[in-house]
């Protein structure tokens, strides 16, 4: 009983480290696949991409375009981060405003950010501002919804504590509010910096000249590179992959673990 | 004219007249408390018998200052309650505490403007009071029911209150903890005098902890009797005295005393 | 008393009324000649309505959202509920879907107008694209949250693996699975505006973009802006509304709205 138990275990443990990564080779090989059958002549094999990579390293372009894209990202996420929050709260903490002004936010968040770009010329004319304007408005909407959903989720015994201690407003939005909301505000904040790097490829795309963004469309217009079409993609998608992570890795660090233990009673 | 009674000694604590709760709802109103005329004296243990949603714990939100009575009022020594105030303190059904802060954290919460020799003594002596030594640095989440309740009621007397309101405190916990709590919470009150106000829907409970019962209608709310509990403490939980009054509420609420 | 109830339709009202106000001040104030007041853009809305092309345009962004979303959803649940009930499936699947999911759906443009050449099949794609993630990640955890107790009651009185499905575990999922396709519908609105800038000629994305490139008509741009924020506001609510149908309300405990 007990060999067949740690076989079976074993074979668990293997399966867990190995999955993933089949997940990964199957999509590597239905793609290779499909493109040596020759339908599509245009479209790059894994291989291809890879070289496209590489040649992109070599010729200095990696970095130059990741740091431009990172860079707008940075500007404009931030910028959203330093509105968008204070704003959620504040309309989350009085009442009359935040009934006043969120159907407005509902309003605006529907509209493409692509949709601000001839707006976004017209007021910053081409080039990194309107890409940077683009992206702040893109993740500022979705964080002041987030932010004001998480103060709304405070629970009313540890207002009603902060009041019972005699705690002035300003002392009760410092030590219950804000503690209160930081789980659910992270999860907010990484969700919103998805949104402002899905954003600040595309904002690239028509405004500026350096970026990921730009090297997908340009690759094309230039000369049916898609082989640095699809390198473009597969960079974004990794430095996607990796600001999610770190973010995540934030919303565990020990200081802030309770958060989890709490929604996971909340849940129960 | 007729001589007042002796002042000093008759003075109530807290006292509630004419107290009436409405709630709006769609189109009428929702009554939930009517005609609410206690008084508590200083230095009682008052607990506040009702089955759930008669409406006790919204007397007791009301009394504590965090929900305006439709109509009558609440004093405390003599003045009348506007709102919530650091000198009676709210102990929270469950989950009061605060997870983001330490034992400690907690405890010392409402001890801000005192210095830090003072504060931390008084975090000392409550974390011992309450039993919790050794684990001034844990988190909530790592406690048990009955322990971060008790974490809640330490945090309650460090600020040195009046008077104490618990809703319920023990409801979330299982029974031998409940019973385990229920002495504790008798040993800090005679250590400690302060004026309680309890809520609760067990009948037993109501019994071993208070001095006087008052037992409740289901909705819209009215005290139907109030009870003395004349046993000393630490209360015999089966003598002929415990066993009279217990079920003399019994039958004031109209149960059946036989499953 | 009254006013409390009143509240949250008058004072979004009085604060857009303030905001239309401003505008309108501000472009008096600045004596620009670009940018157009509030006037300005409601007769665009007027002209377009005459054109004919207001309806024309709202339809057709709507009848593209309506085919990628379609699709993604028929993809998406099945899928999503094969990989929440098959964790070892899921596990395999989890980092494909996570690398491909910040790639938004723009940077598919090329290799999109590669497989379907440059019209509405490519844009739908783009739309399916976007709106696949969140439905499948929904679908997927939702299944994976369905408390064991609910599989075991299920088997408890005898269901089949296909009736469990169906009538324990889909149900059970589904609160979790409206809330991912309301997000995969914000989206699939947004990923059409944009998709029509870029790959066909009809629609209210191509308004903008045309209406600036055609002419600096900015009445027409910010028209088109107003419009669709209004329509995708519109649909959110309709999915809000269907969440809060009482058969499905116990799934959504504190949300708001």
């Amino acid at each position: 009983m007990d060999r067949e138990e740690t076989r079976r275990d074993w074979r668990a443990r293997v399966a867990d480290r190995v999955l993933p990564f089949a997940g990964i080779a199957a999509l590597l090989v239905v793609w290779d696949l499909s493109i040596r059958t020759g339908r599509f002549p245009l479209l790059p094999g894994p291989l291809a991409v890879a070289r496209a990579i590489v040649e992109l390293a070599r010729k200095g372009f990696l970095v130059k375009h990741v740091v431009a894209s990172l860079f707008r990202v940075t500007w404009g996420y931030l910028l959203a981060v330093a509105v968008g929050v204070p704003l959620g709260i504040a309309l989350a903490w009085y009442r009359r405003g935040g009934l006043a002004l969120a159907p407005l936010v509902e309003l605006v968040r529907p509209i493409s950010a692509l949709a601000w770009i001839p707006l976004a010329i017209l007021w910053f004319g081409v080039g990194d501002l309107s890409a940077i304007f683009i992206i702040f408005v893109a993740s500022s909407l979705p964080l002041v919804v987030s932010a004001m959903a998480a103060v709304g989720n405070v629970s009313s015994v540890h207002w009603n504590a902060g009041r019972n201690f005699g705690l002035t407003p300003a002392e009760i939005a410092r030590r219950v509010l804000l503690p209160a909301i930081l789980p659910r505000l992270l999860v907010g904040l990484r969700l919103s910096l998805g949104i402002a790097w899905l954003v600040v490829v595309a904002a690239e795309m028509i405004a500026v000249n350096s970026g990921l963004g730009f090297l997908i469309i340009d690759a094309r217009n230039a000369g049916n590179r898609y082989d640095l079409v699809v390198a473009g993609m597969v960079l974004i998608g990794a430095i996607g992959v990796g600001l999610d992570a770190a973010m995540r890795r934030i919303e565990t660090l020990p200081a802030l673990r309770w958060g989890y233990a709490d929604s996971a009673a909340e849940a129960a | 004219m007729i001589p007042a009674p002796d002042a000093a000694a008759q003075r109530a604590k807290l006292s509630m007249r004419g107290l009436r709760m409405t709630f709006p709802a769609e189109g009428s109103e929702i009554r939930v408390l009517e005609d609410i005329d206690l008084e508590v004296r200083e230095g009682e243990f008052v607990c506040i018998l009702g089955p759930s949603g008669c409406g006790k714990s919204t007397l007791l939100n009301v009394v504590a200052g965090f929900l305006p009575p439709t109509a009558g009022s609440v004093r405390i020594d003599g003045e009348e309650v506007h709102g919530p105030d650091s000198r009676r303190i709210f102990v929270f059904q469950e989950r009061g505490v605060f997870p983001w802060l330490t034992v400690e954290g907690n405890i010392g919460f409402g001890l801000g403007r005192l210095d830090r020799r003072e504060r931390e003594r008084r975090i000392a002596h409550y974390v011992k009071l309450v039993g919790l030594s050794g684990f001034e640095r844990a988190y909530p989440h790592e406690l048990s029911g009955g322990m971060k309740q008790r974490v809640e009621v330490a945090r309650a007397l460090a600020v040195d209150p009046d008077m104490l309101y618990l809703d319920e405190p023990f409801g979330a916990l299982d029974s031998i903890t409940r019973l385990v709590m229920r002495a504790e919470l008798l040993r800090i009150w005679q250590a400690e005098r302060k004026t309680i106000l309890f809520v609760t829907h067990d009948i037993e409970e109501s019994v071993q902890l208070a001095d006087r019962v008052v037992v409740m209608s289901a909705r819209p709310a009215r005290i139907r009797r109030i009870v003395p509990i004349d046993l000393p403490h630490p209360r015999d939980l089966s003598s002929r005295r415990y066993l009279e009054l217990r079920d003399g509420i019994f039958e004031e609420i109209g149960l059946a005393h036989k499953i | 008393m009254r006013w409390r109830r009143l509240e949250p339709v008058v004072l979004p009202l009085a604060a857009g009324a303030l905001l239309v106000a401003v505008w309108q001040a501000a472009v008096k104030g600045t004596g620009t000649t670009v940018f157009p007041s509030p006037g300005a853009v409601g007769k665009g809305l007027a002209e377009l309505a005459r054109k004919g092309l207001l309806f024309a345009y709202v339809r057709d962004s709507l009848l593209r959202v309506a085919a990628g979303f379609g699709v993604a959803l028929a993809i998406g649940i099945p899928l999503g509920i094969f990989l929440g009930w098959q964790p070892a499936a899921a596990r395999a699947a989890n980092p494909v879907i996570q690398f491909l999911r910040p790639i938004s759906p723009l940077a598919w443009i090329p290799v999109a107008i590669v497989l379907f050449g440059v019209n509405d099949t490519a844009a739908t794609f783009l739309i399916f694209l976007g709106s696949l993630f969140p439905i499948l990640v929904a679908a997927m955890n939702g299944v994976r949250g369905v408390p064991a107790i609910y599989r075991q009651a299920g088997r408890n009185f005898g269901l089949s693996r296909r009736a469990l499905v169906a009538r324990v575990v889909f149900p059970a999922a589904l609160p979790e699975l409206i809330g991912g396709i309301r997000i995969a519908l914000g989206i699939a609105w947004l990923v059409v505006v944009a998709a029509e800038m870029i790959a066909v000629n009809s629609g209210l994305g191509y308004l903008v973009i045309d209406s600036r490139n055609a002419g600096k008509r900015y009445d027409l741009v910010v028209a088109a802006m107003v419009l669709i924020g209004v329509i995708g506001l519109a649909l959110n609510v309709a999915v809000s509304r269907l969440a809060r149908l009482r058969a499905l309300r116990w799934g959504f405990r504190a949300e708001g709205a």
